[in-house]
């Protein structure tokens, strides 16, 4: 691990590549290795041998000769902190070609062959909640080095922030016409964004021009202004899609979803203009809300048109000022505005600490509201979410149930990532614990993910769910969901429940399984550092440092891999990230090609952070 | 030596304090370690007595029961494409409810263009506009929305609710005051409470209430100079107002965000697409320079006959946005289809700008016409699309009133005029509204079909009320 690199000079070279890239542009490259001053002195270092040089830009070329791939990516450069450069290894039997996938286009092709038996993970029984929870969930922690130069690369780059502040006029738009006025933003903020985060903008926002499959086609773009703004290229790149949301391959332009939602739309047009609650509900909703009812094991669902908005605008129905919420401190924003919205306290327990939630838990019984005199709370809920998008770890659900049962708490689970992902026929973590969907009070999720689609629903007690229709703000006042999106939402989830008559949808649910505990197990063997829990389709992988992300997503951009990167103020400074989402539309061989790459890059960036013994045996898929 | 000098200090101290002043601080004393100590020992509870303590707790119900005859409960139920015409309940109707000002739900153009995009992208776009959730359509619509406005930047929204709510946050916080128009949309009324900046409403449309506030305001900004130079001050409103139909009086109100250093946030939902020559809103209208106005936010389900919003302005305001409106970052972005829909409405706008014209001399017609019901009473402005009809005569509550039109609306479908009473959480809005029916202007009516509705909603209202 002595090869923690000092942090500026990722910096630097991520400085030097924008530099370079202005004068490059117009010159035609045939692959996203840029020949720049920098990298081209690295590469006689690094004995990157010339005929593997020529073998992969005739690779490219007849890449480029065929017309659905344009080939070519001035805009995305490897970043290397050590001679050695980056030598691509999978050729053999792991090598991914982006122009062999044409015809896979978000379908997940593969049946699952010799399909691991996929149990629930409370049935044998051997192992305690909290054991079993120990076992499979990794959050190893930094080493103290690195812990050091994160924090010191972060400052540096403060620092570097602060003195271009100074020598160099900003240039953004300044305000006209506003002399005089209070300044409309926090400095702080204002800096952040354009000093910091400018360096490595252009990993975040990329535009894309394809479905979000298997495989995504990036929208190329240079900046020529360090990052101030961007200005298209006019080539593509086609890469293998880590990022997207699309656990289980719904997302697609082709197949059963795509046809019924065009047929859908072509009968009912493409929205209602009016909300649910004047001219804007039809029969195709009430079938969606019938049929989520059915899918989630409970008496009623409600549907609406955003999964933000579910949180955001129905917490506030069903909580109200003497409520006590025990919130886990890495919950998404949506569920934090729901709560600053309904004027509820809020407590929050430490991430996915038993301990911590009981002992709020406890208090809050025990010495009641404190504005109030110590009167008890009216309602006491836990809000947690399914899979934490961030941590990837898992809720502790059969414990929480538990606590629940024991002080009166209601149970509040967005399912936002975990439905369609976990359980053995994708009905989230309730089914994925074996629990019983009615010892979670409030069952909420998205149709974003798993369904390909957008909206969101909250499933439960008809009593529940009566009140909501007459008290959601979503539901009387913003407008009613599309009829394709909607349409879309019941096909995929037909599918899911095996009702179209075949077993597509299962067959689904266990390629993301063997996906996720192949891809996971394959990065800890590796001597990454991830998180989360070992069946969580969403991956975090630590690389720490700030300037890390960039160097990354840039570098697997380059061979042709697109992920997602996250930092603060997302995360903590310290746990800067990088994160794969898995899908059931990837193959075994992409995510070999993917994982060699990674291999590649964590290898030459420094990544293998982990102090954990390796495995030493061949991962089966 | 050093001791009683010390001594000698504190003694010379005591004799020259006052009585009066040695007490009182004494006094401080005890209460501060009594607070201390007391905060300290608080209440402990044993273990068995928290035991016996969460034994005994019965917590409320998660909910209260519903009313099973709530009218919200009892939706009607479309079953047709809705269009001029729509199939509520199994009745075919004239459509006066859905809020499909231009008409545009009925093209098949759009349609086409929707589904060809359909068939590229998909349906969902499974991310975040940050994680691969952008896509080339998105920043056409962004462009092309921009330059349409003749603005800087747009930034756009994957739900017309989300829009406004999200955009007043990422400016207004906690310590900034908003001047609100009490009659503003529940939309922004969330986005005011999740700024938590302290909102002050004035009267609706009257913008010498504003600046009688406003004075106030300055009053208190004299005793308190230091605060009010951190203070920012908003002006909120709408252009058409969704729950009176009113336009908004933007000149008068840009003379003071002017004259008292305000910054103007203007919601365009109904107006965006409706007014102006060609329409680009309010702003055209009155004709005033849109530079006056710091940020222009619309749903585009209106006009636009898709779903999402978007807000536009100076890029130094929109740009924010991008980092700080929570419902931009941390939702999925608009689906790419309904994204092109909207694309294809904006193309219309340009190619075709007599279709404001028509929809505005539509809106004034049936207004002249409206406005001789009997029983009901017309509100909300000539040219606007959106209009109120109310009982002249005012019943005990508005349960009453409520429960009459509804009545009336029911019997006007069946006898094919599509009219609804406006739905609105009463319990939840910042104060109780009117209940009304709200007629939605579709620029595709013709002379014809204005007079029939008229015919209709006279005589069933004539016989209900």
């Amino acid at each position: 691990m002595g090869n923690v690199d000092d942090d500026s000079a990722t910096f630097e070279q991520s400085y030097d590549c924008a530099n370079n890239r202005n004068e490059k542009v117009s010159t035609p490259i045939s692959n996203g290795h840029i020949p720049s001053h920098a990298f081209v002195q690295q590469k006689v270092e690094g004995q990157l041998s010339e005929p593997e040089l020529v073998e992969e830009e005739q690779n490219e070329e007849q890449l480029l000769l065929n017309k659905h791939l344009k080939f070519s990516a001035p805009a995305y450069t490897e970043i290397r902190t050590r001679s050695g450069g980056l030598k691509f290894k999978g050729t053999s039997e792991g090598s991914y070609h982006p122009a062999k996938q044409l015809e896979a286009n978000g379908h997940a092709t593969k049946s699952g062959s010799k399909c691991e038996k996929f149990k629930p993970s409370q049935a044998d029984g051997v192992l305690s909640a909290e054991q079993e929870h120990y076992q499979k969930t990794s959050f190893e922690d930094v080493p103290l080095h690195t812990a050091c130069l994160t924090y010191l690369g972060f400052y540096l780059l403060m620092i570097l922030g602060y003195i271009n502040q100074l020598l160099f006029v900003p240039k953004v738009a300044t305000e006209k016409g506003r002399e005089g006025y209070v300044a409309l933003y926090d400095a702080f903020e204002s800096f952040y964004s354009r000093y910091v985060y400018r360096r490595v903008r252009d990993c975040w926002n990329r535009p894309i021009c394809s479905v979000p499959g298997d495989e995504l086609v990036l929208k190329d773009r240079v900046t020529d202004d360090y990052g101030w703004s961007f200005r298209f290229t006019g080539t593509e790149t086609r890469c293998l899609n880590l990022g997207s949301y699309n656990y289980l391959g719904f997302a697609a332009a082709t197949g059963a979803c795509a046809d019924d939602s065009e047929q859908r739309a072509r009968q009912k047009g493409l929205a209602y203009c009016s909300p649910r609650s004047e001219l804007g509900n039809t029969q195709l909703h009430i079938d969606l809300e019938r049929l989520t009812a059915r899918y989630c094991g409970v008496e009623d669902a409600i549907v609406f048109g955003m999964g933000f908005a579910t949180n955001a605008l129905n917490l506030p129905s069903l909580l109200g000022p003497n409520c006590l919420v025990v919130s886990d401190e890495k919950n998404h924003a949506s569920i934090i505005l729901g709560l600053r919205l309904s004027g509820a306290t809020t407590r929050v327990f430490k991430h996915n600490s038993m301990r911590d939630l009981e002992r709020v838990l406890r208090n809050g019984v025990c010495y009641g509201n404190p504005k109030n005199g110590g009167k008890p709370w009216n309602k006491i809920m836990i809000l947690v979410e399914g899979i934490f998008s961030m941590e990837g770890s898992l809720v502790r659900l059969p414990e929480i149930i538990a606590l629940k049962k024991k002080y009166k708490a209601y149970l509040y689970l967005d399912e936002a990532h975990s439905i369609g992902s976990m359980g053995p026929t994708g009905r989230g973590v309730v089914e994925y614990f074996g629990a019983d969907p009615k010892d979670v009070d409030i069952l909420m999720g998205t149709f974003t993910k798993s369904f390909g689609s957008a909206g969101g629903y909250i499933a439960g007690s008809k009593k529940l769910i009566d009140f909501l229709r007459t008290n959601s703000h979503a539901h009387c006042y913003a407008s009613s969901i599309s009829p394709p999106i909607v349409q879309q939402i019941y096909t995929s989830m037909s599918i899911i429940m095996g009702e179209d008559g075949t077993d597509t949808g299962r067959n689904k649910v266990q390629q993301l399984a063997r996906n996720t505990r192949y891809f996971r197990r394959r990065l800890a063997q590796m001597g990454v550092i991830t998180y989360g829990h070992e069946d969580s389709p969403v991956v975090p992988m630590l690389v720490y440092l700030f300037s890390k992300i960039g160097a990354v997503i840039r570098t697997l951009t380059t061979r042709h891999i697109a992920v997602v990167g996250a930092g603060f103020p997302a995360t903590p400074i310290m746990e800067g990230r990088i994160r794969f989402c898995l899908s059931a539309a990837h193959t075994k061989e992409q995510l070999d090609y993917a994982l060699d790459v990674i291999d590649d890059v964590s290898e030459n960036l420094g990544l293998k952070y982990s102090r954990k013994p390796r495995d030493p045996k061949i991962i089966e898929y | 030596m050093l001791g009683i000098q010390l001594f000698n200090e504190i003694g010379s101290i005591f004799r020259n304090t006052p009585t009066f002043a040695l007490v009182l601080e004494t006094l401080l004393l005890i209460t501060v370690i009594w607070l201390l100590l007391h905060r300290r020992g608080g209440r402990r509870l044993t273990k068995e007595q928290q035991d016996y303590l969460i034994e005994q707790y019965e917590p409320e119900p998660l909910v209260g029961d519903t009313d099973p005859d709530h009218p919200l409960l009892r939706t009607r139920l479309v079953q047709s494409r809705v269009g001029k015409r729509i199939v509520v309940d199994g009745h075919d109707c004239l459509n006066l409810g859905s809020h499909n000002y231009l008409g545009f739900l009925e093209d098949n153009n759009i349609l086409e263009e929707a589904c060809k995009c359909l068939r590229k992208y998909g349906v969902g776009s499974c991310g975040p506009r940050g994680f691969y959730g952008t896509m080339d359509v998105h920043l056409d619509l962004e462009d092309r929305l921009a330059k349409f406005m003749n603005l800087e930047e747009a930034i756009v929204y994957s739900y017309g609710f989300s829009t406004v709510a999200s955009a007043i946050p990422a400016y207004a916080k906690r310590g900034d005051i908003v001047f609100v128009d009490e009659a503003v949309n529940f939309a922004i009324q969330k986005g005011l409470d999740a700024s938590r900046s302290s909102i002050v409403y004035f009267k609706h449309n009257d913008a010498k209430d504003l600046e009688r506030l406003l004075l106030e305001q300055e009053k208190r900004d004299l005793k308190n100079p230091k605060k009010a130079q951190k203070t920012r001050r908003f002006l909120v409103a709408e252009g058409i107002y969704m729950n009176t139909g009113e336009l908004c009086p933007l000149p008068e109100l840009v003379e003071l965000r002017k004259k008292y250093k305000l910054r103007l946030f203007l919601d365009e939902s109904v107006s965006f697409g409706t007014l102006g020559r060609t329409g680009r809103g309010l702003t055209e209208h009155f004709d005033v320079c849109r530079d006056e106005i710091d940020l222009i936010s619309a749903g585009m389900e209106g006009a636009m006959a898709t779903i999402g919003g978007f807000c536009v302005g100076s890029h130094f305001i929109a740009e924010h946005q991008r980092l700080s409106g929570l419902g931009y970052i941390f939702s999925a972005s608009l689906p790419p289809m309904l994204t092109q829909a909207a694309i294809c409405s904006l193309d219309r706008f340009e190619r075709e700008p007599h279709i404001f014209e028509q929809l505005q001399q539509k809106s004034r017609q049936l207004h002249c016409q409206f406005e001789r019901f009997s029983k009901l009473k017309l509100g909300g402005d000539a040219l606007s699309p959106v209009k109120h009809l109310y009982l002249s005569e005012k019943r005990d509550s508005f349960e009453a009133e409520s429960k009459l039109l509804t009545q009336v609306a029911d019997k006007c479908i069946e006898r094919g005029v599509a009219v609804v009473p406006a739905a609105y959480l009463q319990n939840r809005e910042r104060q109780p509204i009117r209940p009304s029916l709200r007629i939605a202007v579709n620029r595709l009516l013709e002379d014809a079909d204005i007079s029939t509705a008229f015919e209709i909603i006279e005589s069933v209202s004539s016989s209900v009320l």
